[in-house]
């Protein structure tokens, strides 16, 4: 039922379906009580009677207790009776008949009221005892699981994560790039399962010659190029966010193609 | 093809040539002032009795200011006559050879075609300086003077500085320049406290302060022309943004960055009522225009490459300087709604940081032309006939030249000394000063305040 279809529900009606639904409620939450009725008691006939006279004994039950009255699910509770002048003793709840007097241990699962018949010569008793049964603190939240290798979110970025290099001017993701962010996307489906909430900032970096201007679209540029190629390789988009820092924080300083190479990067890092 | 045709061709041409020709003074010529500048003898003035310890200070403020404004030949105190003039009372009509005729100062050695003189005193605990310029030529010999002017301050040395730089800025103004930069201030990035903070400095690199605390990296100013707000890029939010602070206080003013991972190089338009920037809200990063405060912002360029540092020529709203690619960066030109793109640079090298000068006509920038990518030099370009003159040799790394108020300096970034510092220089290239020392320096801009 889709939910607006209650709106147009008059107050009155409201009410009505809100005690039906109570009532529907209470009644399953009954259904599992098991409630046995107690036997109707023989009716003696009369050759019987004639035959075997009475031996003017009525049955009476002395004591039908449990004990605790209260259990934890899970926990035993002790059902212990007395009778005289019984017959035959049984008692609901799955037990069935019993010796006159003793004890049974029982462990229900749910509150259960359980009644004892004693049937004698001259008359039945019967008694009940409850036994409620109450559900268990809910346990506290799991333990976080420790595992040996998975150390802190910046050090597995910075350890498990390669940089994606670039040409000069350039955004196109080269073979060896591919290569390297292939590996990144697997490693960073373990690091997202080691760190579910985790994001990635990609950071896009350009070597010192181009103009400072120009080279913080440029890293724009590579950090997007690096983001798409890591979506096409099932990394969620929105794990990860896009920073260009142009030249503003090179990773190398000396004016060589070597260190220019290193420079020019997609890279990765933990987003704080 | 006809010869009718070729006729009108050949026509078409030289009409074209001559156009070009015509309206474009030589670049060299503009950069070094039009030539025929005025030959000014600016005498030493004295001080009567507790003024005279400050006239040291306002003697070479004076002769420094008028040297810098570019708009004089100034002529050496070596060849002045004995006496000078304090008063217009002191000049006599006839050549006497002392120095108190104009003549005296006109011929040799001397060769002056003006004259600057005057003195001060104490007056009530008030320095008070008499300041003159005279036309010593004969032609004009029946009105000789061009200026006088009285003026106070403080008796210190500040106070002579002051009164120096209002008297400077009189006899620049006479003389159709834009004014002295008495007042203009250079706005720039320095990490002198350990993060890239936007910073403020008088024109002569004194009163330098910190003007955000972001403690993150906040560079490339571009100041309103009113010199009243900068807007720059900032980290202080994770991804580069625009942030726009008072230049009074340092306060931030609201600015709505666009949702893009890069908004940055922000430029205040001529007018001060709008802001030019990048965004790659499109993708790659493009030309928008938007009001002060971010809002109604528009897409302006249409590149199938990245585009940064607009620029609104201060004469024509509907010209547009950006750079861009495809291939190496250069600087192109494209109207404010984005169509009729030109390249303005010729190809060669990387360009970049166009700064238009007041009169909308030519422009300073950087370029590699002529050296390896990475090296770049300060130029100066007439707009319209595409000359350019290189003003820097590759003196370490040269970049972001940007004119001052007075359309004859410029401020940028060198790298001559080691690490970015800043320094301003005549248009022609001349007069290097630097400015900063402490800590790594950039992206200077120089605003009117």
């Amino acid at each position: 039922m889709k939910t607006n279809e209650w709106y147009p529900v008059r107050p009155s009606t409201r009410a009505s379906i809100a005690v039906a639904v109570a009532l529907t409620l209470f009644a399953a939450g009954c259904k599992k009580k098991v409630v046995i009725p107690p036997p109707p008691a023989p009716q003696p006939t009369s050759e019987a009677a004639r035959v075997n006279p009475p031996s003017a004994s009525a049955a009476t039950i002395a004591e039908f207790t449990v004990e605790p009255s209260t259990i934890e699910r899970g926990q035993s509770a002790n059902l212990r009776w007395a009778t005289s002048g019984a017959t035959e003793v049984s008692i609901s709840g799955g037990i069935g008949t019993v010796a006159v007097s003793g004890t049974r241990i029982i462990r229900p699962d749910v509150t259960t009221t359980y009644t004892l018949t004693a049937t004698g010569s001259a008359g039945n008793a019967t008694r009940t005892a409850t036994v409620s049964v109450t559900a268990p603190p809910p346990p506290p939240p799991p333990a976080p699981v420790v595992r040996s290798n998975v150390g802190t979110l910046e050090s597995r970025v910075a350890s498990d994560l390669q940089d994606a290099l670039f040409d000069y001017d350039s955004n196109n993701i080269r073979d060896d790039a591919r290569a390297a962010l292939t590996a990144d996307a697997a490693a960073l489906q373990k690091i997202f399962a080691d760190f579910p909430s985790a994001s990635i900032n990609l950071e896009g970096h350009c070597d010192e010659r181009g103009s400072a201007e120009y080279n913080l679209g440029l890293g724009d540029r590579r950090a997007s190029a690096v983001r798409d190629f890591m979506v096409q390789l099932g990394v969620p988009a929105a794990k990860i966010k896009t920073i260009s820092y142009g030249k503003e924080r090179p990773q190398c300083t000396e004016a060589n193609e070597s260190c220019w190479q290193k420079n020019r990067r997609g890279h990765f890092s933990a987003n704080q | 093809m006809t010869r009718k045709t070729l006729y009108a061709l050949l026509a078409l041409a030289l009409t074209s040539a001559a156009f070009l020709f015509g309206q474009n003074v030589d670049i060299r010529e503009w950069i070094t002032g039009h030539g025929g500048k005025p030959a000014i003898a600016v005498t030493d003035f004295r001080g009567a009795g507790a003024a005279q310890p400050l006239m040291g200070t306002f003697n070479s403020t004076l002769f420094s200011d008028l040297d810098g404004s570019s708009l004089f030949e100034m002529k050496p105190k070596s060849n002045f006559p004995l006496s000078n003039p304090q008063r217009p009372e002191d000049l006599r009509p006839e050549d006497n050879k002392q120095g108190l005729a104009l003549v005296d100062w006109n011929g040799p050695p001397v060769n002056a075609t003006h004259i600057a003189f005057g003195y001060s005193a104490a007056v009530n605990g008030v320095l008070v300086l008499y300041g003159y310029l005279y036309d010593t030529r004969p032609e004009n010999s029946q009105a000789p003077q061009l200026l006088y002017g009285r003026y106070t301050g403080s008796m210190d040395a500040a106070g002579a500085t002051k009164v120096a730089h209002e008297f400077a800025n009189d006899i620049i103004q006479k003389f159709g320049g834009a004014g002295s930069l008495l007042g203009s201030r250079i706005y720039f990035s320095s990490n002198r406290t350990g993060a890239d903070e936007i910073w403020a400095m008088d024109y002569d690199g004194t009163n330098q302060k910190a003007l955000t605390s972001l403690k993150s990296l906040s560079i490339m100013p571009g100041v309103s022309p009113d010199g009243a707000r900068v807007a720059f890029t900032s980290y202080a939010k994770g991804t580069p943004r625009i942030m726009v602070a008072s230049t009074e206080n340092g306060r931030l003013l609201p600015f709505y960055n666009q949702e893009a991972s890069l908004n940055t190089t922000p430029n205040f338009t001529p007018d001060g009522k709008q802001i030019y920037y990048a965004s790659s809200a499109s993708g790659l990063a493009q030309i928008f225009v938007a009001g002060l405060d971010g809002q109604g912002f528009r897409r302006i360029s249409r590149r199938e490459a990245i585009a940064v540092e607009p620029k609104v020529n201060p004469k024509n709203p509907n010209v547009v300087l950006f750079v861009s690619g495809p291939g190496p960066q250069q600087i192109y030109k494209m109207n404010a709604e984005g169509a009729d793109v030109e390249r303005i640079t010729n190809g060669e090298g990387e360009a970049s940081n166009p700064s238009w000068n007041p009169d909308g006509q030519h422009i300073a920038f950087s370029w590699t032309r002529g050296y390896a990518k990475g090296d770049w030099n300060v130029f100066v370009m007439d707009i319209g006939s595409k000359q350019f003159v290189q003003l820097t040799h590759s003196e370490g790394r040269n970049e972001n030249p940007n004119w001052a108020p007075d359309g004859r300096h410029l401020v940028f970034t060198s790298t001559r000394n080691g690490r970015p510092q800043l320094y301003t220089m005549l248009a022609d290239g001349t007069q290097v000063k630097q400015l900063t020392q402490t800590g790594t320096n950039r992206y200077p801009v120089w605003g009117a305040k």
